[in-house]
């Protein structure tokens, strides 16, 4: 009844563990700023006059204006500055860890937050039927046995981004992640792997194999390291576990992690820059990347963090001090090797003709640049082919 | 064994259509039906239907008002008594922290009900200790040991459930708000879940007023799934509320969700699409969440001006789907439509207004029809009947109707047929249901058994299966939560899935498991299940389909 794929676990486990001192493996961890983010306010283009004339309500004031330190944007280049919100991040693009990529997204031209995130995270901008995620396609092939958490999310389901035929887990938290009966956790992982059912029986079979591996972490307690504070809340406590997965050494490649609320169409920005929606969600974000960064230590050596997130918002401020659905966006890229200091791509300009439909700041980077860079070059994985189909990626220097 | 391993492979067009064109056996019919128009058969159910008759019983589900709801379902919700109240009662009765301010302040009258005023009263004590401005005369909350005796403290710590009761109620009954009030949250859930349901009331209004709303319409949801006895109406309701989506904890909505299920969604589940579209869009809960209520035309003098959020999901998610033929151009046009609707004053539970000073009243062109200069409320009401009666609409309606009903990618011709229906009938919820339930692909191998459950679906029909009583639900909402289906909280305006497959991942299989054996256990609060060897059924492969 069971097939010759599913051997014991003890054995599978024994397997890897013989495996293990094999020389660590680089780690991709992507993070998602679900609902759009408004990347012209994060980092903001304060030589840009045209930002000012768009925004007169939720502009982010430039660094020399005279406003509070935290009112301003912290100057990166003498063009573009950071939210003050953002602060944490200032010494890892001043050291160099720390690389923006600006006027990015996704060629296809939906505002529609689904769609976007969906063509996101398959990798296929405006292919609906595209059926598994460009992490999935981008874990390298490796001969053998492979750790059954090699890919993670944080969350209580599979991200898009992941889905596909090779094993990825969601996990809600380290601690959760198990069956709390032994007896009947044997009785389950019968059942699975016995299924009829296909889906079924993959999920319960993966999920298993996962289970068996995180006994061991879930025994130790976890303190990050070098004094790394995360903010509260899920997010923190995403790249918190994400840290502690890392370093168990279960053997982590790619890690996916979110962060929703961006959708600012009222009142982005409160009568100051460091307060309102968008500052509280920018402090939380950076807290957590900075602390990510220091927990990690040394081994960020391995670790490149993306961020992305589905579409920009409009140039123009609207009716409510917010911003409705636009088009280009930023990344950041943080990672030991990572060539950073510097903010990365062409900027398109906010005249009105240099905006995309006359409302949104223009694209003059594809994401799957950046996503293609950092699988091919930082994974190694020389396939990009497979991994973004019908598209060829123009590695920008950012690894 | 060979055949259902042939059914895995769906995704073989070639198969897929053979499994829709072949019947399943009469014997399975009623299981069928029993699994996708109800959350799950309990015991006894599949002979109760075959003693009525299938065709008589799906007859009664679409018409839910021939049949008496069930007393005991009737019974359990009357202790939530925010689900009859309006938006505003909401506000007053359950006030959040402002209002409260606004009440001490003489801004808003405090609630007529003497009870609750008196609650109220003392969240306003309770606030003022915080402001340090209590006044000396009036008594504000205390210390637990200054209430009780060394004994009574004991009783309420370490005796067993019901000493702790018994040792609650001895105290008189001025004392007891007091008491709770100082409980430390340990022993305060300690005691609700020995309380009966006034009691509890009072617990929770010691939690937070404002969370007894949130707490209610979760509970309902439950209890409705688990307890009613208008299966399919349940299952309507949970359907609409996803598709017309809204989300609880964006400010003012907290306080207008309960309304808007009620009044707004519940009423049209088999009713005219129109009639429903209308309702949400009219409704306070909607304009909220989706900004539409500060959205306003040109030259108002204020500073507000379009804002377009409402008038593409109105086109997205609502109507046409996003691939139903409109353009960026289009949701500008219909947004300016609907300039003007707005609320009036909706963090005190408003109502919807149109206000023609909002109004952008230049000429639009939605879908290539024109709207002359010079409408008003009108505007916005031709584009809901222009959007109700287009064939985009129909489609998408049907296709999310035969993705919750019969299959993840329901067969096209089905949706075709039922899109038929719905342009026949004038948008006629219960015409396009009839013809679903009657369609050949409803009742065919493709279709039985082929969904994976949504966390809603699998906590329900698991409490339905092994006869549980419920005595309250929130645990149960809980473990919804943990399962991946925040009730009342999908943050974005899709809603949650209605494709099975998304609800299969590691996280939600050991959710699944872990909760099963929970239930079987007897160890999730409020929930009495008699069934201890169910746990690992619950928790199967097989039980996770329907």
């Amino acid at each position: 009844m069971v097939g010759a794929g599913s051997a014991p676990l003890w054995l599978e486990r024994a397997l890897y563990a013989a495996d293990a001192p094999s020389p660590r493996k680089k780690i991709l961890v992507a993070v998602f700023q679900r609902g759009a983010a408004d990347g012209l306010n994060v980092v903001v283009p304060h030589g840009e006059k045209a930002y000012y004339d768009l925004r007169p309500s939720i502009a982010v004031p430039r660094p020399t204006s005279g406003e509070r330190r935290e009112d301003a944007a912290i100057d990166l280049d003498g063009f573009f500055g950071l939210h003050p919100s953002l602060e944490p991040l200032k010494p890892l693009f001043d050291q160099r860890s720390l690389a923006i990529v600006d006027a990015v997204g996704s060629p296809d031209p939906t505002r529609s937050h689904f769609d976007a995130q969906d063509y996101m995270e398959s990798g296929t901008p405006g292919l609906k039927a595209t059926d598994d995620g460009w992490m999935n396609r981008a874990l390298p092939k490796e001969p053998g046995k492979v750790s059954p958490v090699r890919a993670i999310a944080l969350g209580p389901v599979l991200p898009r981004a992941m889905r596909g035929p090779k094993p990825a887990i969601a996990l809600q938290s380290i601690d959760a992640f198990q069956v709390r009966n032994p007896e009947a956790a044997r009785q389950f992982q019968q059942l699975y792997l016995e299924s009829s059912d296909p889906v079924l029986q993959a999920t319960g079979r993966e999920t298993f194999e996962a289970v068996a591996m995180l006994q061991s972490v879930q025994k130790q307690s976890y303190t990050p390291a070098g004094g790394a504070e995360y903010p509260r809340g899920r997010f923190g406590d995403s790249l918190r576990q994400v840290a502690q997965l890392i370093k168990s050494d279960v053997g982590v490649e790619m890690a996916f992690a979110d962060i929703g609320g961006w959708d600012h169409h009222v009142n982005e920005l409160g009568q100051r820059a460091s307060e309102g929606q968008l500052a509280n969600l920018l402090r939380e974000y950076g807290q957590a990347l900075s602390a990510f960064w220091q927990d990690m230590g040394d081994r960020m050596g391995d670790v490149v963090v993306v961020t992305m997130s589905e579409f920009g918002r409009t140039a123009r401020e609207n009716g409510d001090r917010g911003t409705d659905h636009g088009h280009a966006n930023y990344m950041f890229v943080m990672g030991g090797a990572v060539k950073g200091g510097k903010v990365f791509g062409q900027w398109p300009g906010l005249e009105k003709e240099q905006l995309y439909e006359g409302r949104d700041l223009a694209l003059t980077t594809d994401f799957r640049d950046v996503l293609g860079e950092l699988v091919a070059r930082h994974m190694g994985n020389a396939s990009l082919r497979g991994v973004f189909p019908g598209y060829d990626p123009k590695f920008l220097g950012l690894v | 064994m060979r055949k259902r391993a042939l059914l895995g492979l769906g995704s073989l067009c070639f198969l897929a259509v053979a499994a829709y064109a072949a019947e399943i056996p009469k014997n399975q019919r009623i299981l069928q039906a029993l699994n996708r128009l109800t959350f799950g058969p309990r015991p006894g159910d599949v002979e109760r239907v075959r003693a009525m008759g299938l065709k008589k019983w799906i007859d009664l589900e679409l018409h839910p008002d021939r049949t008496p709801e069930n007393p005991v379902l009737v019974e359990k919700l009357k202790a939530l008594d925010t689900l009859a109240m309006t938006s505003d009662e909401l506000v007053r009765d359950y006030p959040p922290p402002q209002i409260v301010r606004q009440m001490v302040a003489g801004e808003v009258p405090f609630p007529s009900d003497p009870d609750r005023r008196l609650m109220v009263q003392k969240l306003v004590a309770r606030y003022q200790k915080r402001q340090g401005q209590a006044n000396p005369n009036e008594p504000g909350p205390q210390e637990i040991s200054s209430l009780l005796t060394p004994d009574q403290v004991r009783a309420l710590r370490t005796g067993t459930p019901q000493e702790r009761l018994a040792a609650f109620q001895a105290l008189p009954r001025e004392k007891q708000d007091d008491v709770i009030a100082a409980l430390p949250a340990g022993m305060r859930q300690n005691l609700f879940a020995v309380a009966a349901p006034e009691l509890r009331r009072r617990v929770e209004l010691a939690n937070g007023p404002e969370q007894v709303v949130a707490r209610d319409l979760m509970e309902a949801k439950l209890l409705r799934a688990i307890y009613s006895n208008r299966q399919l109406d349940e299952v309507l309701v949970d359907f609409w509320f996803n598709h017309f989506n809204v989300f609880l904890d964006k400010g003012a909505d907290h306080y207008l969700v309960t309304e808007y299920e009620r009044d707004a969604i519940r009423p049209h589940v088999l009713g005219r699409f129109k009639d429903l579209l209308e309702a949400t869009a009219k409704s306070p809960a909607m304009l909220f969440y989706l900004d539409n209520w500060q959205s306003a035309g040109p030259g108002n003098g204020a500073r507000r001006g379009l804002n377009e959020n409402y008038g593409r999901e109105l086109l997205e998610l609502h109507t046409l789907g996003v691939d139903g033929g409109y353009t960026q151009k289009d949701v500008t046009e219909v947004a300016r439509c609907f300039t003007g609707w707005t609320i009036n004053q909706p963090q005190r539970g408003g109502k919807f207004v149109f206000n023609p000073r909002l109004h952008d009243t230049g000429e639009k062109v939605v879908l290539g029809v024109k709207i002359p200069a010079g409408g008003g409320i009108e505007d916005g009401e031709k584009v809901l009947d222009i959007l109700a009666h287009h064939a985009s609409t129909a489609h998408f309606i049907s296709k999310k109707l035969a993705m919750r009903f019969v299959a993840d990618d329901p067969p096209a011709t089905l949706v075709d047929r039922m899109a038929r229906t719905y342009l026949k009938t004038d948008g006629d919820l219960r015409e396009v249901m009839r013809t679903m339930i009657g369609s050949k692909e409803f009742w065919s191998v493709g279709a039985y058994r082929s969904k994976t459950k949504s966390p809603l679906e699998m906590v329900a029909s698991a409490v339905r299966a092994v006869a549980g009583d419920v005595d309250y639900a929130i645990a149960l909402a809980n473990q919804v939560a943990q399962l991946g289906e925040p009730l009342y909280r999908k943050q974005e305006p899709t809603g949650y899935s209605n494709s099975g497959k998304e609800w299969m991942n590691s996280a939600g299989l050991l959710a699944r498991m872990n909760f099963a054996l929970q239930l079987a256990n007897n160890r999730v609060p409020g929930v009495k299940v008699d069934a201890p060897a169910a746990g690992v059924e619950l928790g199967s492969p097989e039980f996770q389909k329907h």
